[in-house]
């Protein structure tokens, strides 16, 4: 490794951070969306600015190249985040689909009121 | 409490369907007139809220459409929040005769004090009739839930239903959004909750308007779905349902 890949590693683990730290300090993210992508700068800023601990992670769970534990740990938050906004989804349908339902409750009480104060 | 003192709501959930509501309106209003009448118009795109009201309907127009169990839902939190004791779902094509209202009401003041009453469309009267596929996904869709709900059900998707005032404040606060699946998992949800449930033969017509919905492709679909929302709807936590409280 030289240290033009060494560098663009830290570069690249940075911009995530500062991006999701930004996002988050401008309240454009809320904290429970941004937690794996916090974890994933951070571990990833980490690796970048010592290589070897990959190294040694990978000995440890026996993976021969240690990229692949790389690709193993970007895939595994990109499940997490791509789960958790499905699962955010259906909550904030759920939520939608009652608010409809109460609108138009509302609504009909409204012109039912309405239909009574013009009567009487 | 004596048949004719309980106050009873018929819910008609409507999408698109200006041609027949006015029609079932008007149908019930004659045939039960104890009743009152909500129509939900589900996110409809034409007149059926209008011609609901011209036929004297109360109407609650949802803002889009939330498909069946969304309007029904509306339907049963309309019923508990002004402390109805019976709402009916008849479905506004017509194929639900509103004669068969008083056997619904009457089957739930019946001496077993059942929770929900089911219109079943095979159980001797009428000619309505299901063949292949979609016929044997009724038949092992009956046989699942009349273990679940110990009774003997023959029609689990009939949509002409009578719910009571424990099944009301259930139905309020969950009824299944699935679409399709909301008549099985309804029961699902009514019988996990310890609901009695019985079924009275109704006899079903042809629809006013619309096409039904057969087909093989479709029928195998319907089946696909009705399994899933079963299954799930069997593996939530009994404590996920619970009887909406009075406001």
């Amino acid at each position: 490794m030289n240290v033009t890949t060494y560098v663009f590693g830290i570069v690249a683990a940075a911009l995530v951070l500062i991006v999701v730290i930004d996002l988050l300090r401008r309240r454009r993210l809320r904290e429970r969306h941004a937690v794996w992508w916090l974890v994933a700068g951070t571990v990833a800023l980490v690796l970048a600015v010592f290589p070897a601990i990959l190294d040694w992670l990978a000995g440890l769970l026996g993976i021969a190249l240690p990229v692949n534990l790389v690709f193993f740990g970007s895939i595994a938050v990109l499940f997490l985040v791509a789960l958790q906004a499905s699962s955010e989804l259906t909550k904030l349908e759920d939520q939608t689909r009652t608010l409809a339902e109460r609108v138009a409750l509302l609504q009909l009480e409204l012109d039912r009121l309405r239909e009574e104060r013009t009567k009487g | 409490m004596a048949i004719g003192d309980e106050r009873v709501l018929v819910v008609i959930p409507a999408f698109n369907e200006e041609l027949s509501v006015a029609d079932v309106v008007a149908e019930v209003r004659r045939k039960s007139p104890f009743c009152d009448v909500l129509v939900v118009d589900d996110g409809s795109t034409d007149a059926t809220s209008i011609r609901a009201a011209e036929a004297g309907a109360l109407v609650a127009t949802l803002p889009f459409n939330l498909g069946v169990g969304g309007a029904m839902r509306t339907g049963y939190r309309f019923a508990f929040q002004h402390g109805y004791d019976i709402a009916i779902q008849v479905d506004a094509d017509g194929q639900h005769d509103p004669a068969s209202i008083p056997a619904l009401v009457a089957a739930l003041g019946a001496g077993d004090g059942a929770d929900l009453v089911l219109g079943a469309r095979f159980a001797g009267e009428g000619d309505y009739r299901v063949r292949g596929p979609r016929a044997w996904a009724m038949r092992v869709l009956a046989a699942i839930l009349s273990r679940s709900a110990r009774t003997r059900l023959t029609d689990t998707t009939s949509g002409f239903r009578a719910a009571g005032r424990r099944a009301i404040a259930l139905f309020a606060e969950h009824y299944p959004a699935e679409y399709l699946g909301d008549t099985i998992e309804a029961l699902v949800i009514a019988s996990r909750r310890g609901l009695v449930i019985r079924q009275v033969p109704v006899a079903m017509r042809a629809r006013v308007a619309g096409t039904p919905s057969h087909g093989f492709a479709k029928s195998a679909i319907y089946l696909a779905r009705a399994g899933i929302a079963l299954v799930f709807a069997y593996l939530r936590p009994r404590s996920a349902y619970r009887e909406a409280l009075p406001a």
